[in-house]
């Protein structure tokens, strides 16, 4: 890690990005929901560090505010998308047979849907709200998970020490929990710290599309939203929240990139 | 490879039925009843009813399925509400756009990524390298509903060189392509040059660079299409990420396609629709990837030969 630049800068963006969402209401300058109608759509300036939107909002607060919702999809939908995972990869790849045969073949059919279009085709039945956008984001997330602790337990299940901790009387499900888990953990959080950058840009697109967070709350991707009409006139409305999204998710890149490396050198080129 | 072909299809029969199934119960997933969620509570009984009636709601469930089913393979996905059509047709007048949307991307980022791939590998460690591999995170980490707005204000906006939104010419197929295409151009140039990378360190590599060949010829005849399997693949997959992100792309340039619809059908509640174009995308990134998959045997005779 020590000489891992691009991890340390993607730890250092996200501990910021932690700082932000926890402090926002002692860093951000303003209320996020605090209207000047005589000072609408105002380009950045001394007063208004990043400008001001169509409610004449402090687009700077609002940003910062945003970094909350961002963290708590990223956290709760990650944290779903891997105990549901997790549990049905593990059964899949230890028990193996038909619990294995299903659960693969349900997660073929959950694959079958590009991108965000199953959270799309979820929020088109829901109502857009928060909470419902960490549901279809989990229902959605769990498959990646479930498939890579699956071919991970394949490979373990057949260690020695595994075969070592059977003749010793262990019984499968500490096994499965005490054994197998903990040594596949590496990859399973690499492969969540990118997870994490989809979820951010996830919400954020479904909040673009108006199938998310919903106003008044500061989401970036209500933001982007709510910029787009303003593109002639107010381009900063769509420039700042747009560039919190992209540093977060180079940020977690970056540190997925780092912790790979760190767990498998041989990866490194 | 026809006992291969044959395979693959056998295994895609309980993909594609799930995903029917997916799609036929969205619509009694709705919390509550499904028609007030398309007509709003405030609707009359009789318009109600009528909705009822059409959709096949007051059928017992199992009845349902099997006419929803039975329509599919008949090509019939029910009538949309809004544009009092059937939902087949409104797909298929839309397809185009998306489809050309789309090939538009690929086109776009395969020509900046193979040749950027192909230099960084040649050029490992070098500024070059750096730098576009740099750029390939960012290109990455750049959401498209954030991309397709700058390159408006820039292009667009600021210079007049491009329409902002709309179908037309080659000028309105630039901005969407370069939006849509950009996370796919930054994947494929880091996959080719990986993909590279490897492959020039291999024997024959040595050998054709013994044999006095020219670093053009190594790269491109000798290294690129041993590389290229990855690529391949790639490009393959990435054609469902298109799809999807053509969703979002379709939306910021108002491009008449399918993702734009399937939103559209979204905010008016018109759920035979959404069902219609969730199945048809679905249905279509089935199809690219058993396609790839096909295309990874041809290209590479040992899977082939190993089944």
């Amino acid at each position: 890690m020590k000489k891992n630049i691009p991890a340390i800068i993607g730890l250092v963006i996200i501990s910021l990005l932690i700082i932000t969402a926890l402090l926002a209401p002692l860093l951000a300058p303003y209320n996020p929901t605090d209207q000047n109608l005589y000072q609408r759509l105002q380009p950045p300036g001394s007063q208004h560090l990043l400008g001001q939107d169509s409610l004449g909002r402090d687009v700077f607060t609002r940003i910062i505010y945003g970094a909350r919702v961002s963290l708590k999809v990223g956290i709760i939908t990650v944290s779903i998308s891997l105990i549901i995972g997790i549990s049905l990869g593990l059964t899949a790849g230890y028990i193996g047979g038909i619990a294995d045969e299903v659960i693969m073949r349900i997660c073929d059919i959950f694959l079958a849907f590009p991108g965000i279009l199953l959270a799309i085709a979820l929020m088109s039945i829901m109502e857009p709200s928060l909470n419902n956008v960490i549901i279809a984001l989990s229902i959605m997330g769990w498959v990646g998970y479930a498939r890579l602790v699956r071919g991970q337990t394949l490979s373990l299940k057949e260690s020695e020490f595994v075969t070592a901790a059977r003749s010793l009387g262990a019984g499968h499900l500490r096994i499965m929990l005490r054994h197998i888990l903990p040594n596949l953990l590496a990859p399973v959080i690499v492969e969540a710290t990118f997870g994490m950058g989809g979820v951010v840009v996830a919400e954020a697109g479904l909040s673009f599309l108006g199938l998310g967070t919903q106003p008044p709350t500061p989401s970036w991707g209500t933001m982007l939203n709510e910029g787009r009409k303003f593109l002639l006139i107010a381009p900063h409305l769509t420039t700042f929240p747009g560039l919190a999204i992209m540093i977060v998710v180079l940020g977690l890149n970056f540190l997925g990139d780092g912790i790979r490396d760190i767990f498998d050198p041989q990866k490194r080129r | 490879m026809r006992r291969y072909i044959i395979k693959r299809g056998v295994l895609l029969i309980p993909v594609i039925m799930g995903v029917v199934t997916f799609v036929f119960l969205l619509i009694h997933l709705i919390p509550g009843d499904p028609v007030d969620m398309m007509l709003g509570e405030t609707a009359q009984q009789a318009d109600r009813e009528m909705l009822r009636t059409r959709l096949g709601l007051n059928d017992p469930i199992h009845l349902q399925y099997y006419k929803f089913i039975k329509g599919i393979v008949r090509g019939d996905l029910g009538d949309s509400i809004h544009y009092n059509r059937p939902v087949l047709e409104i797909i298929i007048d839309r397809f185009p756009a998306t489809l050309e949307l789309t090939l538009g991307a690929i086109v776009i980022a395969i020509l900046i990524s193979i040749p950027v791939g192909i230099i960084a590998a040649a050029r490992q460690y070098s500024i070059f390298d750096n730098s576009s591999m740099l750029l390939a995170l960012l290109g990455i980490s750049m959401p498209n509903f954030w991309l397709g707005p700058l390159l408006i204000i820039v292009f667009s906006i600021k210079l007049g060189w491009l329409p902002v939104s709309g179908m037309g010419g080659l000028t309105y197929l630039i901005l969407p392509s370069v939006t849509l295409g950009t996370s796919m151009a930054a994947i494929l140039s880091r996959m080719t040059r990986s993909s590279l990378l490897e492959v020039i360190r291999k024997d024959y590599i040595t050998t054709a660079r013994a044999k006095g060949l020219s670093e053009l010829v190594i790269m491109v005849k000798h290294a690129l299409t041993n590389a290229l399997l990855p690529i391949v693949t790639i490009i393959g997959l990435q054609f469902g990420a298109l799809l999807s992100g053509s969703i979002i792309t379709e939306m910021i340039f108002s491009w008449p396609g399918i993702g734009r619809l399937t939103i559209q059908a979204i905010i008016t509640r018109d759920y035979p629709l959404v069902q219609g174009c969730v199945l048809f995308i679905a249905l279509c990134y089935v199809m690219v990837n058993l396609l790839t998959d096909l295309l990874y045997v041809f290209i590479d005779p040992r899977i082939r030969l190993s089944e």
